[in-house]
């Protein structure tokens, strides 16, 4: 009865289809498209020794651009209803085979950590022993890092629902407390990595304590201002830090006292193996896999303790939580320090992996990328906020491998150039069609009665 | 003496461009709430547009007196930009109206490094010069030395102060500036009155971003240099000002701006131009902590 009446709708509305509405709508579109592209795209500016700045024009763009958005949106509205059902009902199919797997999640999680473990050997049976640096050290040791990261300010963000956009400070703060330990007073990695945690933490605190009672957005752009004082402080302090130049020669991570090289009293030779540089990669991907999952492991068990649950609750609502009694600055303090000292903790294994730190790793988009890790991984999701970063991370990584557009679109093309690009705009979509990120549904950490699950589509938060 | 007026000078040519991209920032956290993390690079790619089409003019007509010029430019500029605003404003944020409250900007945040990159990759990463375009300055001898009061500088505090009365007046006096207001006091009861609140918010981004135009056109004169990157110091600045002059309070957008390029100037004249924007930010922290409504803004009543 209903698919009846479903089918006589449809029909109706076919027949009705206002071909002229649908193409006076395309062709708004198409003149949107032409007057924002107008002279920022038409015509691209070019310094010339002779003649100082001349204009290139580039028409040819234009109209492509404009043709492209007047095609989308006409097929758009006049396929566009099937085609979202269609979607819809995929997704719905998709969904309910998927439902079962998550009585599997144990089973999953198990399956993942072996192929994690078993990453570097698979990447080298299958690259070869050349190969497999990029595979360890490009994909493996850089997703790891930005895992690392994400689950840190997810237990900020995602947790304590305080948005802070200053998180890579404290990234800096762990890695020049390395640096700077190491090469003033020769402290090794080990004893570098625990106190860059503390040192973070307490910058944590001590930046946390005045601008905790800030509202959402006011927090955001505070820890913003923190996070821009502290790089200016690490460029211009040139005395200390070395400014702009960075520091270099940071001693890097031992195995139990053993440096990794060629000598004789290195990793390779005491237990009489060839000397190769991929031991020290695989040290280091164990090493950064191991502090992530420290993280993560961290992050479940304090959701479980009475102080994870207040920053759930402070999420939710704020109020509420005040007139429950729970003491909303120290929750906010707790939350904000242990995201920071994880981002202190990777910011040492940053230092030590690479031997060298600058400012310059250290800017506003870093965060940036950092906070759109966990945003589009479902803000408080562990699993999300890891996929985001094996997506975001490695899909950068695979833009440099996309070599053979270039045959497409000429040999200028660069397609690393539209990371940022996609970054952005990834954003926005993510924030327009789901707010709740990639993996919206949480299973919520503590139950009365029985379990039920919260997402986007049942609970409203921050309305108060 | 003399340092002291040319720095007063220099802070107030500064603190107007401040002045022009805060307002953006507080007729936008006014009406809807939001913290537009993109009006800082709006100004940027309008400070873009406005050396194209300046460019565009002077090689089509090239006998056409400066002045003409600049205006056509302005104008143009403030269309465009005015344009760009709007489509970001139906795709970024207007969706989101009754989301979470921090998605808007979490969306602008996303808008932003759009832009910037959108800028970097269309017009390339490098500083783009133009010649100077208004020469020559007024010398005026105070005890003990001179001061030079540059045309350029002349032209942009008085057309910022022309441009704030027009806007003032818009705001204060017409159909839509009273719309506006009343948006700003409370939507849904204007909604029920019959306004387009959504009509009426997109018309402020627009305001907004028209001024920003004004700002990056000003820029272009001052400086002549554009870099796809220079729209998010000047963002937060302004943003400072709009805080330092208490958010959502038009005057206050205006004196925080000037108050702002002033200490920004002075700050580099006597201490340090090495630590000028740690001054900036160090003030955005210290205002949002200790004194969040501002000089003229309300104090921020929480209602349950």
């Amino acid at each position: 009865m209903a698919e009846a009446e479903a089918k006589r709708v449809a029909s109706d509305e076919r027949a009705a289809f206002d071909w002229l509405g649908a193409l006076r709508d395309a062709g708004f579109l198409g003149l949107l498209t032409l007057g924002l592209s107008f002279p920022i795209i038409a015509f691209r500016t070019r310094q010339d020794l002779w003649q100082g700045l001349v204009l290139d024009p580039r028409w040819e763009l234009v109209t492509v651009l404009v043709a492209i958005a007047f095609t989308a949106r006409f097929c758009w509205l006049v396929f566009g209803n099937r085609l979202a059902g269609g979607v819809q009902s995929l997704a719905e199919r998709v969904g309910s085979t998927l439902s079962p797997l998550k009585s599997y999640t144990a089973t999953f999680r198990l399956v993942g950590l072996a192929w994690l473990i078993a990453y570097p050997f698979l990447a080298v049976l299958f690259a070869g022993p050349g190969g497999a640096l990029k595979w360890i050290d490009n994909f493996g040791i850089q997703i790891l890092i930005y895992v690392m990261l994400g689950w840190g300010l997810n237990i900020v963000v995602g947790l304590a629902g305080l948005l802070d956009l200053g998180y890579v400070a404290f990234y800096a703060v762990g890695a020049y407390s390395t640096a700077l330990l190491s090469t003033y007073f020769g402290f090794s990695f080990w004893l570098c990595l625990p106190l860059a945690g503390i040192f973070a933490a307490l910058w944590g605190i001590l930046l946390g304590f005045p601008v905790l009672r800030l509202r959402g957005d006011y927090l955001a752009i505070v820890t913003l201002a923190f996070g821009e004082i502290i790089r200016l402080v690490l460029i211009n302090w040139v005395e200390l830090t070395n400014g702009a130049a960075g520091i270099s020669g940071i001693p890097r991570p031992t195995f139990f006292g053993l440096p990794f090289n060629a000598s004789d009293e290195g990793f390779a030779a005491f237990f009489g193996l060839q000397f190769t540089p991929l031991h020290r990669l695989f040290f280091l991907f164990y090493l950064i896999l191991l502090l992530a999952l420290l993280t993560n492991w961290v992050t479940i068990r304090l959701r479980r303790l009475p102080i994870g649950r207040a920053w759930e609750a402070l999420r939710e609502d704020e109020i509420a939580c005040r007139s429950l009694g729970i003491d909303t600055v120290t929750t906010k303090l707790t939350a904000f320090s242990i995201g920071a000292m994880f981002g202190g903790i990777a910011g040492a294994f940053f230092a030590a992996r690479l031997g060298f730190i600058s400012p310059k790793s250290f800017e506003f988009m870093e965060s940036a990328v950092i906070l759109s890790i966990v945003v589009l991984g479902g803000m408080g999701s562990q699993i999300g906020v890891a996929i985001a970063a094996v997506v975001m991370i490695g899909g950068t990584e695979m833009l440099r491998e996309l070599v053979w557009l270039k045959a497409i679109f000429g040999a200028g093309f660069d397609p690393t150039q539209y990371r940022m690009l996609l970054f952005g705009m990834a954003m926005v979509a993510m924030m327009v069609w789901r707010p709740r990120g990639l993996i919206s549904k949480r299973e919520p950490s503590i139950v009365l009665h029985e379990k039920r699950a919260i997402g986007g589509e049942l609970v409203k938060e921050g309305q108060g | 003496m003399d340092y002291f007026l040319q720095q007063l000078i220099n802070g107030l040519t500064l603190g107007s461009v401040y002045g022009l991209i805060a307002i953006g920032y507080t007729m936008v956290y006014g009406i809807i709430g939001m913290i537009n993390f993109a009006h800082g690079d709006v100004f940027m790619l309008s400070a873009f547009i406005a050396v194209i089409i300046f460019l565009m003019i002077t090689s089509l007509f090239g006998g056409l007196a400066i002045a003409l010029a600049l205006v056509l430019v302005l104008i143009i500029a403030m269309v465009l930009t005015a344009l760009w605003s709007w489509a970001i404003e139906r795709v970024a944020y207007r969706p989101l109206r009754g989301s979470f409250r921090l998605a808007p900007l979490i969306s602008a945040i996303g808008m932003s490094i759009f832009l910037v990159n959108f800028v970097q990759l269309v017009q390339g990463p490098r500083n783009k010069s133009i010649p100077p375009i208004i020469d020559g300055s007024f010398v005026i001898p105070v005890d003990g030395g001179n001061i030079t009061l540059a045309y350029k500088q002349i032209l942009i505090i008085v057309t910022t102060a022309v441009l704030l009365a027009a806007f003032w007046f818009v705001v204060q006096k017409t159909a839509l500036g009273r719309a506006q207001r009343a948006c700003e006091q409370d939507r849904k009861m204007a909604a029920l009155l019959g306004i387009d609140v959504d009509r009426t918010i997109s018309l402020t981004f627009v305001m907004g971003a028209a001024l920003a135009a004004v700002a990056g056109t000003l820029f272009m004169v001052q400086y002549g240099v554009v870099n796809f990157a220079d729209g998010f110091v000047p963002g937060i600045k302004a943003f400072t000002a709009a805080v330092l002059g208490g958010i959502g309070s038009l005057p206050g957008a205006v004196i925080g701006g000037l108050l702002i390029g002033l200490i920004e100037v002075f700050w580099s004249a006597y201490f340090s131009i090495d630590y000028k924007d740690v001054a900036a930010f160090s003030i955005l922290a210290i205002t949002l902590i200790f004194m969040p409504s501002g000089i003229l803004g309300k104090p921020d009543v929480e209602k349950v």
